[in-house]
């Protein structure tokens, strides 16, 4: 098809992590073609794993991406576990979701109020937000300074925490970190509180989809770090059964392999997540969701900024619940792994969506195939439908400014941690 | 009129830059004394922009990398590498030697669709590089310790000290003595304070070699304790590849 008319480039989508582009094909009302172009040159890291012994994977794969490290080493810990046959008792379980909590509040704190509130509130950036509604960016500034620190007593550091290894951690923490954590969470749940309300507040669009939503789902727990693979669609399998079921396949425009369950694209992250978890909130936090008077579940994506912060509401309550009464740290200090040849899957909830990770291993537990599957690249089929959904309800008559502004805004309802599934953006529209 | 200041991003994690965007209220006291011209995660973007310092996060991996980091050069008065990607490669630069078509095609279907340099590099093997700030990642006090200096017109200085001291001074049990972990510590440039060995682990090296580099005492003692020459290899080749003086203890130890 030759493409005639005018061209408009818009230069990278701002405030996604990461570089991509939007090309968008217009005839008439309708788009013929729209492509959601990531650029991120490809880092290969699933070929130089190989080779590598398991004890170095956990620090590695966190290099994927640096606002949800820990979700890679959580994935990667699963997996070698698995492998060897080592199931986490119920203090390391604690210490790991505690850990994750840290993680899931810095990364929703920021994208709520670093990348999405601009949006909604109309401002390029934080920056110039900051004059205008500076107690809505202290708070969130805030809150991801509390997810941070969590991270940081835990681990180290915030980015690419340094006591995470397969089979426990290095070391933990003791009373005098943890005492005055506990303090700075406590006195937090209120902010949270009122931020779920906030968010709700929120001129949103009403926009609703019909699409399958994924996520793990575990007996009695919201799930983080464990869990079966379920669907809104009756699916319910093993980790395991995670390649038999969704599908990666290569794009022209993208480094990042695009996925499809049955055919369709899927959404993950916060909103699927709530919308097959609700049950599993405990009741402050699902009191707090009750009173937005949004009804769930709901396929509308521009309530994700509302799910995330309920799952920031949910995530102090549970570090609150885990340091009331710290488990004590000697059973969740690294133990020796017994390697083995032999395969083994994790999958835990990153803030942006199920992660997969599998790994062969040999006799010495050097790794001889790596496979992963961020939650970015999982989603990307689903923002490239939900854009064009959205763009032609929106009106395609509109200036070209008014389009990238709206679709900037649907895609980054995903949060897309380009750096994890590779980058985007720039838009690029012919009509014709 | 405010100094403008660009952040740019090549083949990276992102975390580098996370050092700016988790500094809460100092970034924001920042933003009061420079001017962001270019910084796409916060939202800035004009790649561009002309700026009186700039940062430069990731390694340069693809041909287009290698084009956008000369312009960015032309543009910016002071270029400031910032973490392991930028300084030494980072970890995608474990691709350098390996047969880099082959392994597009084992992870993508169609490598052709695919556009990759042989080899993932340091930016200063590119371009002229005013100054740089080591680790993976850089840490926020690292940043602001940059721009203290810089807005003060003071050239900022080269970090002398290793791992190892910083470990002495912090009173940490030394994790070789004690638990007969491998630590990169006595070769490491401090940055961290002694991160690993404050957390009962070896350091693996995030900040790349020290201004003075005994590799091969290092390396002796570890083969008297067992440690195999493919293990030694790999504890050199990790987060700073292509740091010449690990990328020669990997090569001499792994012999
Ligand atoms: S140096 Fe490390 S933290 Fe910084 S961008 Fe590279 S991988 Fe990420």
């Amino acid at each position: 098809m030759t493409k005639r008319g005018r061209s408009i480039r818009v230069p990278v989508l701002a405030r996604v992590e990461g570089e991509g582009a939007l090309e968008i094909d217009i005839a008439g009302n309708r788009i013929t073609r729209l492509d959601l172009r990531i650029y991120e040159p490809p880092r290969l890291f699933e070929k130089f794993l190989e080779g590598r012994s398991y004890l170095e994977v956990p620090d590695m794969v966190a290099r994927i991406c640096g606002i949800c490290p820990v979700a890679y080493q959580m994935s990667a810990v699963a997996a070698i576990e698995d492998a060897f046959g080592f199931t986490p008792g119920p203090e390391l379980r604690a210490w790991r979701r505690l850990l994750y909590c840290g993680e899931w509040i810095e990364s929703h704190a920021l994208h709520i109020h670093l990348l999405a509130a601009p949006d909604v509130l109309g401002f390029e950036s934080v920056l110039d937000m900051a004059q205008a509604w500076p107690e809505v960016v202290e708070r969130g500034l805030r809150l991801q300074a509390l997810g941070n620190r969590i991270l940081a007593v835990l681990g180290g550091r915030s980015v690419h925490p340094v006591s995470v290894r397969p089979g426990g951690f290095s070391r933990l923490p003791g009373p005098e970190a943890l005492d005055p954590l506990q303090e700075a969470c406590r006195a937090a749940l209120e902010t949270a509180r009122d931020l779920v309300a906030w968010t709700a507040s929120l001129d949103l669009p009403r926009e609703t989809q019909d699409f399958p939503c994924v996520a793990l789902r575990h007996p009695h727990e919201y799930p983080m770090n464990e869990g079966r693979i379920a669907a809104t669609t009756g699916l319910e399998i093993p980790v395991s059964e995670f390649e038999a079921h969704f599908e990666e396949y290569q794009v022209p425009h993208s480094t990042a392999l695009h996925s499809r369950l049955a055919g369709r694209s899927y959404l993950v992250g916060p909103l699927a997540r709530l919308n097959l978890n609700r049950d599993r909130l405990p009741p402050p936090v699902a009191e707090a969701l009750a009173a937005t008077g949004i009804a769930f579940p709901s396929h509308n994506s521009h309530f994700s900024i509302v799910a995330r912060a309920v799952e920031i509401f949910l995530a102090l309550s549970e570090a609150v619940r885990i340091l009331d009464d710290p488990p004590p740290a000697a059973p969740a200090l690294a133990r020796p792994l017994q390697p083995r040849a032999a395969e083994g899957f994790g999958c835990t909830e990153a803030p942006r969506g199920i992660l997969y990770h599998r790994y062969r291993f040999d006799a010495d537990g050097r790794v001889q195939a790596a496979r992963i599957t961020p939650p970015t690249s999982q989603n990307q089929a689903r923002m490239e439908e939900d854009a064009r959904l959205a763009l032609e309800r929106f009106g395609l008559d509109r200036p070209d400014e008014e389009l990238r502004r709206y679709a900037e805004r649907v895609i980054r309802n995903y949060d897309p941690c380009i750096s994890c599934a590779t980058h985007f953006l720039r838009l690029k529209v012919n009509r014709r | 009129m405010k100094p403008k200041v660009a952040v740019h991003k090549f083949a990276s994690c992102d975390g580098c830059q996370l050092a700016l965007l988790n500094a809460g209220p100092d970034l924001l006291a920042l933003a009061e004394r420079v001017d962001f011209v270019h910084f796409a995660e916060a939202g800035i973007v004009a790649p561009e922009a002309e700026a009186d310092i700039a940062l430069v996060e990731g390694s340069v991996s693809t041909p287009e990398e290698a084009a956008r980091i000369r312009t960015v050069r032309e543009r910016s008065r002071y270029l400031v590498t910032i973490g392991a990607c930028a300084t030494a490669g980072g970890l995608q630069a474990l691709r350098n030697g390996a047969d880099a078509g082959a392994w597009v095609a084992g992870v993508y279907a169609h490598p052709e669709w695919i556009e990759i340099s042989p080899r993932a590099l340091p930016v200063a093997e590119f371009v002229k590089v005013d100054h740089e700030l080591r680790g993976c990642p850089v840490s926020t006090r690292q940043v602001l310790a940059l721009f203290h200096d810089l807005l003060r017109g003071v050239a900022p200085r080269p970090v002398e000290s290793s791992v190892c001291l910083a470990c002495k001074r912090a009173g940490h049990a030394c994790v070789t003595v004690t638990q007969g972990e491998p630590c990169l510590g006595p070769v490491t440039q401090d940055g961290c304070g002694a991160l690993c060995p404050g957390r009962g682990r070896g350091c693996y090296g995030c900040y790349g070699p020290a201004a003075t580099v005994n590799a091969e005492g290092l390396i002796r003692h570890w083969t008297a304790q067992g440690m195999d020459k493919d293990a030694v290899r790999r504890r050199f080749r990790f987060i700073t590849p292509e740091a010449p003086a690990f990328r020669t203890a990997a090569e001499e130890g792994g012999e």
